[in-house]
């Protein structure tokens, strides 16, 4: 087995081979308490970078996290690779570890700033201009994946195991200057299944961004762009995948270029798919946002709530074509309130940018949902007497 | 859209006039509990981590906040207090999270505890099989708003649950609420100032028995809902109390239950093989007992999953103890429907019925009313225009449900 990455080990090199690095240590068993004990990310020379092996990667549309820029990465022990799978996430041997780091770009005093993610510099992050907080672990273990949530201490030189999670308070900078207090939840580890156990007859955890439509794309790697899916078969961690042109491609949400339609369900696959899908936790709803589903029904077109509580903001149905402003599904998106807002989990402000997508998406639809016919529901003394 | 608020003005003065929401019940005050030891809730939510089947985690007396959700997913677990009035997991001023407690995990128990003011739902268990509640209180304290969470006990797409024994209080949706399940008991509980009582909803073999739900929206409802898992049937209610569910509707707009009128007893809407028996239902001001189709709540066939019937067929009622309801329904539409029919001061009868009928089914709905004072037939599909008093199409029989058994010895 040819080994891999020598141009990307030789960039970093350059830079941070003052001392060799330990290796990458995957534990088969226990929950190490410092981040630093696995070697899959480190904290060298101000900066934090992956290690030697670790490949760093994007995806087409990522995960809303309260404006959270991230470095996610692969690793997988010598010798070992992950199966190509079109559709559902890759078949990851034992000893796989996915790590994600959630950061900010420091802003002036205490804040941080509420930017676009610029994606990863190969060179690793700046300690000096980001803020570190979190960076979780998928591992693949003999009997499944496990979730470790590690928070990083203020002085950004160590992250420590934090399995109840915590709530970091952060103010958001706007490039305007606008001011936002986020209540960033770190996950405890009971709550990474809210989202990576999307089967809820199996109960087992499942990345979800290491699919081949949100990895096909293009990555400034050290030594020069290249596609991910072939960059991975090339490193010899992906085994059977097609030539990228062959498989399946999620749209950049924010590419302006791409349809309106292909961006908004690639916002929707990723931000609400994991739960909204026939067998994840949201499946109670009937409404499914995944990147397989095509009816229109099931993607909520006049389709009423369920048990969706206040979260219908007095709405009648998850979309309205044509209006927006009287449809659940962006009502969800803009709300605050955890008992209202969707996703229920990892978001304390509003993805202005992503609810802007999900509106013109729904605006651009032709139709509508007239129920027409007089119901007791229209009868208004019901809302008057409550208020 | 101007008539409508012309509507809303008599409506209002129709209220003001005869409704008496002045005397409307207030809710009682909750027990008080001291703070719990502070170190308590990061334990606890360790303990949650580390749980073990066949695991009792005692919860020792004290009122223990959270800011942030719990979950549990392993089997086997007891999660156990000290009692309702005693234990309490409180999630005033929760930041995060969308319940109290999400289990997604079999063999699961939660009993003797109280769970307070969470911002979504208290209790939500997912996915999941032998489930037991018992002796368990969910209460947003601050009395019925629609800014409360939305299902008290929430089992949804469970097997094999029992609830008994339990409190709900101040649900903006439903105090007791199991969803898309099979094989379930809620018994010997109370459900109050919620806007649903008690809802089963499309849910397969549920036995409601010896539960009091009172001062609710409506009391206890049977519900089937398009584009869901499973339809509902075979449900049982009886024994049970049912009385005054008058409060006004605060639940939010576009949920199942927003259109549920204030006034409403037991309400079967779009479900099949539902009996209702030997219960006390009375003063209920929109009726005792209604029996209606989704369709009465915004839906229409063509936006539809193909599949669903919005129709309720073989709803038998009969041995119930009746009395007073109707007398001041809610909303426009029925208000006038009750004046048109039965006077300014009339009332009326035992059961509503919508109207909606499979026209295809040769045998008619057969919703058999036996013991009941009347029904009226609102004409919905209509728009009220041609309501029927006419009981004799409602005088049929029907095959009794079988009790269900849970199987637990």
């Amino acid at each position: 087995m040819v080994r891999r990455f020598v141009p990307f080990v030789a960039a970093l090199c350059v830079a941070a081979c003052a001392r060799a690095p330990a290796p990458v240590h995957f534990f088969a068993e226990g929950q190490p308490r410092s981040l630093a004990d696995w070697h899959v990310v480190e904290v060298r020379d101000g900066r934090l970078a992956p290690n030697a092996g670790v490949l760093p990667y994007d995806l087409n549309t990522p995960l809303f996290t309260d404006y959270a820029h991230k470095l996610r990465t692969v690793w997988m022990p010598e010798g070992q690779a992950a199966r190509y799978r079109a559709d559902e996430e890759f078949e990851f041997p034992v000893g796989t570890i996915l790590s994600k780091t959630f950061y900010y770009p420091r802003g002036e005093g205490d804040t941080v700033l509420r930017s676009a993610d610029a994606g990863f510099d190969a060179r690793g992050l700046e300690l000096s201009k980001v803020r570190l907080i979190e960076t979780r672990l998928l591992v693949r273990r003999e009997d499944g994946w496990i979730a470790l949530p590690y928070v990083w201490n203020a002085q950004q030189t160590e992250a420590t195991l934090m399995r109840g999670g915590e709530l970091v308070p952060l103010t958001l900078v706007a490039a305007d200057g606008s001011r936002e207090q986020a209540d960033y939840a770190v996950p405890d580890q009971n709550q990474c299944a809210g989202c990576h156990g999307n089967d809820m007859k199996t109960r087992a955890l499942h990345p979800l961004g290491p699919k081949a439509r949100h990895l096909n794309r293009d990555f400034a790697y050290a030594d020069g762009n290249a596609n991910q899916v072939a960059r991975w078969a090339q490193a010899g961690y992906l085994a059977d995948a097609p030539a990228p042109a062959s498989a399946p491609r999620n749209a950049d949400w924010q590419d302006a270029t791409q349809p309106l339609d292909a961006r908004a369900r690639a916002y929707l696959d990723i931000n609400c798919g994991h739960c909204h899908n026939p067998k994840g936790p949201g499946n109670t709803s009937g409404l499914w946002l995944d990147a397989a589903t095509r009816e229109p029904l099931r993607l909520g077109r006049c389709k009423l709530p369920i048990a969706a509580g206040k979260g219908t903001g007095d709405f009648r149905h998850d979309i309205v074509p044509g209006r927006p402003d009287a449809s659940i599904l962006a009502y969800r998106m803009v709300s605050e309130d955890p008992s209202a807002m969707m996703p229920e989990l990892g978001r304390s402000v509003v993805h202005d940018e992503g609810v802007q997508l999900i509106r013109d998406w729904i605006a651009a639809m032709q139709g509508g949902c007239d129920t027409g016919a007089s119901t007791v529901a229209d009868a208004p003394s019901a809302r008057v007497a409550s208020k | 859209m101007a008539s409508m608020k012309h509507a809303s003005v008599l409506a209002l003065a129709v209220l003001a006039a005869a409704c008496g929401r002045g005397e409307q019940a207030s809710h009682t005050a909750t027990p008080e509990v001291a703070a719990g030891d502070a170190a308590f809730a990061a334990q606890f939510r360790e303990k949650l981590l580390d749980a073990k089947p066949g695991d009792v985690i005692e919860v020792p007396p004290g009122r223990h906040s959270f800011d942030r959700s719990l979950s549990l997913r392993v089997d086997g677990v007891t999660i156990r207090g000290a009692g309702p009035d005693k234990s309490v997991l409180s999630f005033k001023g929760q930041k995060a999270g969308a319940e109290g407690l999400l289990v997604n995990a079999n063999g699961f128990t939660l009993e003797n505890i109280a769970i307070e003011d969470s911002k979504g739902d208290g209790l939500k268990v997912n996915e999941a099989e032998n489930i037991t509640i018992r002796n368990v209180r969910v209460e947003w304290t601050g009395g019925p708003k629609t800014s409360n969470g939305a299902y008290g006990l929430y089992p949804v797409k469970t097997r094999n649950v029992l609830i008994e024994d339990s409190v709900a209080i101040g649900a903006s949706d439903a105090g007791i609420y199991v969803g898309q399940s099979r094989d379930v008991v809620v018994r010997n509980s109370r459900a109050e100032f919620n806007v649903a009582g008690i809802e089963i909803e499309n849910t397969v073999n549920a036995d409601v028995y010896g539960n009091t739900a009172t001062n609710n929206t409506g009391g206890i409802l049977v519900f089937n809902m398009p584009a869901l898992s499973q339809q509902g049937g075979a449900v049982r209610v009886f024994g049970n109390k049912v009385t005054k569910n008058n409060t006004g509707n605060f639940g939010a707009k576009g949920t199942p239950v927003s259109s549920v009128p204030a006034g409403s007893g037991v309400v079967v809407n779009s479900n099949d093989d539902v009996e209702i028996f030997d219960n006390d239902i009375a003063d209920n001001k929109t009726a005792n007992i209604i029996v209606s189709s989704v369709y009465s709540t915004g839906y229409k066939a063509d936006k539809a999953a193909s599949e669903f019937d919005p129709y309720p067929e073989r709803i038998n009622v009969y041995g119930n103890r009746l009395s007073g309801g109707g007398d001041s329904p809610d909303g426009f539409d029925l208000k006038a429907l009750k004046t048109a029919l039965y006077g300014l001061n009339g009332s009326f009868p035992d059961v509503l019925f919508d109207g909606y009928v499979n026209k295809a089914r040769k045998q008619g709905p057969q919703i058999c009313l036996r013991d009941v004072s009347g029904v009226v037939n609102a004409d919905g599909p209509g728009g009220y225009k041609n309501p029927a008093k006419d009981a004799r199409p409602y005088a049929c029989e029907l095959p009794k449900l079988p009790a269900i058994d849970l199987k637990r010895g």
